[in-house]
């Protein structure tokens, strides 16, 4: 069948209709877990196994805080590789390129079934090459905590890496050798997994503070090293020179700002991309020029946002988690620098999820449409590179949805007719920032207006995608193998559109 | 055998190098090859033809270079052969 | 008729592609310093190419050629044959190099047909300073663009943040340039990193006369623009200039907040006037 963004589903699987068509169903979810025994305390991961008896067909999840860092992935998969466990489900939050391990285990088909929210490198290699045998599900930050909760991806044993731990089982992530702030994508593995195993590298005697409550924690695994902390904290404080990207930045800040957006109450959110950053640069030049100061930021933080915390211009961050050292170092001494788990912030039956409070956010894109419509999973010729995130989380939230590109990207023009996969539909889309132009959705009647005597260069999408056409000549459609390799799940669960396999 | 190199790998741009052959070859690899590649092989044809160069082996390594620039280098790269 | 004009390196098809979407008045595409000398054809044929075949320009061009002592000044004149150059700037210009390029112009111009092109005289030498005059009352020249780097590494002095060691430079192109009627503008600041610099940078040189500058990265055009465009107390003062003249018709003189306004004042309002309407800078 076609579903709600023109996209073609299999019958039996749940469509996509509308970005708020999870109105009309009601919030499911499991019991919390209740542990029956004391927190047990082990030397090796392997021991976890025997004791929780893991074998073929379970589900075993992973958070991504500790990025290309990560070391508890890689050393889960040596021992399922050295037991040979036949056809596991693995829910890591997101896949880095550093997670080599699961390749293996992939072709060897000791691991069968993904969920992940992002992934890249070479998993998202083998994976788009078909060599997964049952289909990936790509879901959002806010709808794994949706899927977690209401039991339909059941977590049979989450390994969860913890920087520091107490006697207690009680951990957090805000200091200790591979600290990494916030551990806001772990909670609701915390919560609802059958066992929860938390692997960590330093043990301390008692946290006063601390983000994973030892109440669910059922095992602690104590390992030399959990991650290398250069690869934990990744992410640019310097302003990129960039002159396309300097561009973009600022013809979008004066957008945001021509739209009135900054006020008294204002949230926004942006990525830790270059562009990114130089327009949370302008905003604050914009707050400073205009004396004006907002109510929050939000995201995954980076020191930019910790500078403007500390200078008064925001009362609070929201901190799912943190992009760098400033970030992390903010978050462990700053009271107002506060964590929030996936489900506050994206979760769609969350009561008043952050994303909703959000004034505007600014979000990247591979391909758009003409519809309006985000890919952030493929490249234009279908290989995985990405995936949502929050893309989609808070662009359905946030009053006004931006996104920043350069028009065309080493001569691949970043507008198509129709983007090779749908991330983020069309309905949640606002505005089109890019070096030549922004073009605004045409639903958003009223932002149009707000633009019209800003001096801004406002066009149709459709004549920035001509524009695009007329420099860099019309690329050749790239047609898709029908073999589905995978579906992108939105936020409520249902199928926003398929992946298919490419070629190796 | 004479031979002439013009252009960069920088984004945008691309390497160009032409040798004397007895017969005339082009050899595209751009890593826009799968959206562009037919018109980058045009550009370098009717360049050629523009020149009336024949016998030569043409390689564009390219890193996203519009049309214009791939016949700038192109011509550079036969210029410099002489 | 320009505020900011920005140097575009010839050899960079990166910054060429995207030359037009900038705020510069009007891009110097180079072929001169920013290209290695092993590059000199490639950026030569490249900037042609671009000029010829890319579909978007900017609203000004300008080329910015070899000296016309060096081997390449004589294909990169050829360049004008595109009919897209509005200008040539002359590097080491003098009054000798601007006969040379005159007598150049000339036959291209005569063979091909062309449009006549105007030149911008990069004044950088000891010499050129001295001479400037000459070079303001030149036929082709419409602007002196003055470049202090060379000139300081002439001079064996060092360049500072805040300029003295160039301003009798600066007042010898403002003077030569203003009373030829001709624009003269100012030297790039090359503190690429320090905004604050640039903007004290460009205040003291629009206070000696200079009616525009040179950028090197785009990123410092916004700066530039602000401050050679007319600003909004002065644009307010014009208005009530003329305001005020309305009502005393026939009267060689009158009184305005205070001051005495006579001709030269009513003729700076309307020239604030048509500036700011030129750039469309809202009232």
């Amino acid at each position: 069948m076609i579903n709600g963004v023109n996209r073609f589903v299999p019958d039996g699987m749940p469509a996509f209709v509308s970005s708020d068509a999870f109105k009309n169903k009601k919030r499911k979810l499991i019991a919390k877990k209740q542990k029956q025994s004391k927190t047990v305390f082990l030397n090796t991961i392997d021991s976890t196994f025997d004791l929780f008896d893991i074998h073929d067909g379970q589900c075993l999840s992973f958070h991504h805080h500790l990025r290309n860092g990560d070391e508890v992935i890689q050393k889960v998969c040596e021992v399922i590789a050295n037991r040979n466990i036949k056809d596991l489900h693995f829910a890591p939050s997101s896949i880095f390129p550093s997670y080599t391990n699961m390749v293996d285990l992939i072709m060897n088909q000791n691991i069968t079934r993904i969920h992940t929210n992002y992934l890249n490198g070479k998993v998202s290699k083998v994976i788009s090459e078909g060599y997964l045998k049952n289909p990936l599900i790509m879901n959002t930050h806010g709808g794994r905590a949706r899927s977690i909760e209401s039991g339909e991806l059941k977590i049979d044993v989450a390994f969860l890496a913890c920087p520091v731990v107490d006697k207690n089982g009680n951990g957090t992530g805000s200091f200790g050798p591979t600290a990494c702030g916030t551990l806001g994508y772990a909670i609701s593995d915390l919560k609802y997994a059958t066992k929860v195993v938390l692997v960590t590298d330093t043990i301390v005697d008692n946290l006063d503070e601390f983000q994973f409550d030892g109440a669910y924690v059922d095992a602690v695994v104590v390992v030399d090293s959990i991650g290398n902390s250069e690869g934990i904290v990744s992410g640019t404080t310097r302003l990129t020179r960039d002159p396309i990207g300097l561009k973009i930045a600022k013809d979008c800040a004066n957008a945001i700002n021509a739209l009135g957006l900054i006020h008294e109450k204002f949230s926004m959110q942006t990525g830790a991309g270059k562009i990114s950053l130089a327009v949370v640069k302008y905003i604050r030049d914009i707050m400073l020029e205009t004396k004006i100061t907002g109510d929050f930021g939000s995201g995954g933080i980076t020191s930019s946002y910790v500078e403007m915390l500390n200078e008064g211009l925001f009362k609070e961050l929201y901190d799912v988690q943190c992009f760098d050292l400033e970030a992390v170092k903010s978050y462990h001494d700053n009271l107002n620098h506060r964590a929030m788990s996936a489900s506050e912030y994206g979760n769609p039956y969350e009561n008043n999820p952050i994303c909703d409070n959000l004034t505007f956010v600014i979000l990247g894109a591979t391909e758009v449409d003409l519809d309006f419509n985000v890919n952030v999973t493929t490249d234009s010729l279908g290989n995985i590179i990405g995936g949502s995130g929050g893309h989609a989380d808070i662009a359905h939230g946030a009053e006004v949805t931006i996104i920043i590109s350069p028009l065309f990207k080493s001569r691949i023009p970043i507008i198509k007719e129709k983007v090779t996969t749908v991330t983020t539909p069309g309905s949640d889309v606002d505005l089109l920032v890019t070096e030549r132009g922004i073009a605004v959705n045409p639903n958003r009647i009223d932002l149009k207006e707000r633009l019209k005597n800003s001096g801004l260069p406002i066009f149709e999408i459709r004549e920035l995608y001509d524009i695009a056409h007329q420099i860099t000549g019309v690329p050749r459609k790239i047609e898709l193998s029908d073999e589905i390799i995978g579906y992108v799940e939105y936020r409520d669960g249902t199928i926003i559109d398929c992946l298919y396999k490419v070629k190796s | 055998m004479k031979i002439g190199t013009a252009g960069s790998k920088e984004s945008n741009d691309c390497f160009v190098t032409v040798r004397e052959s007895d017969k005339t070859d082009i050899i595209i690899d751009s890593v826009v090859a799968a959206f562009f590649y037919d018109q980058i092989k045009t550009t370098v044809e009717e360049t050629l033809k523009e020149m009336k160069i024949e016998n030569v082996i043409v390689t564009i390594e390219d890193k996203g270079a519009l049309d214009y620039t791939i016949k700038s280098r192109l011509i550079s790269a036969i210029k410099r052969m002489k | 008729m320009f505020r900011s004009l920005l140097f575009v390196p010839g050899n960079n098809p990166s910054m060429l592609q995207n030359a037009d979407i900038f705020a510069a008045d009007a891009i110097i595409f180079d072929l001169e310093d920013s290209v290695d000398i092993t590059e000199k054809d490639n950026a030569r044929q490249l900037v042609k190419h671009y000029l010829d075949d890319a579909v978007n320009h900017p609203s000004f061009i300008v080329v910015r050629v070899n000296p016309v002592d060096t081997e390449w000044f004589a294909s990169d004149i050829e360049l004008i044959q595109t009919n897209k150059v509005d200008f040539i700037l002359l590097p080491k210009a003098d009054v000798d190099s601007l006969n040379v390029l005159e007598e150049k112009l000339n036959d291209l111009e005569n063979k091909y047909q062309l449009n006549p092109i105007k030149v911008l005289a990069l004044t950088e030498t000891t010499k050129s300073i001295i001479e400037v005059y000459k070079i303001a009352k030149h036929c082709r020249v419409e602007g002196i663009l003055l470049g202090a780097e060379d000139l300081a590494s002439e001079l064996e002095i060092d360049r500072t943040n805040q300029g003295s060691e160039i301003s009798f430079a600066r007042s010898r192109v403002i003077f030569a340039s203003t009373a030829c009627q001709i624009i003269p503008i100012d030297t790039p600041n090359t503190n690429i990193e320090d905004e604050q610099n640039l903007l004290e940078d460009c205040l003291i040189a629009k206070s000696m006369g200079m009616k525009a500058k040179t950028a090197i990265h785009p990123s410092q055009l916004e700066i530039i623009n602000k401050i050679f465009s007319p600003s909004q107390k002065e644009i307010n003062w014009a208005k009530g200039v003329l305001k005020e003249q309305e009502k005393n018709i026939g009267k060689g003189a009158f009184s305005y907040q205070g001051k005495m306004i006579d001709k030269p004042l009513i003729t700076k309002a309307n020239n604030i006037l048509k500036k700011a309407s030129q750039y469309n800078i809202k009232r």
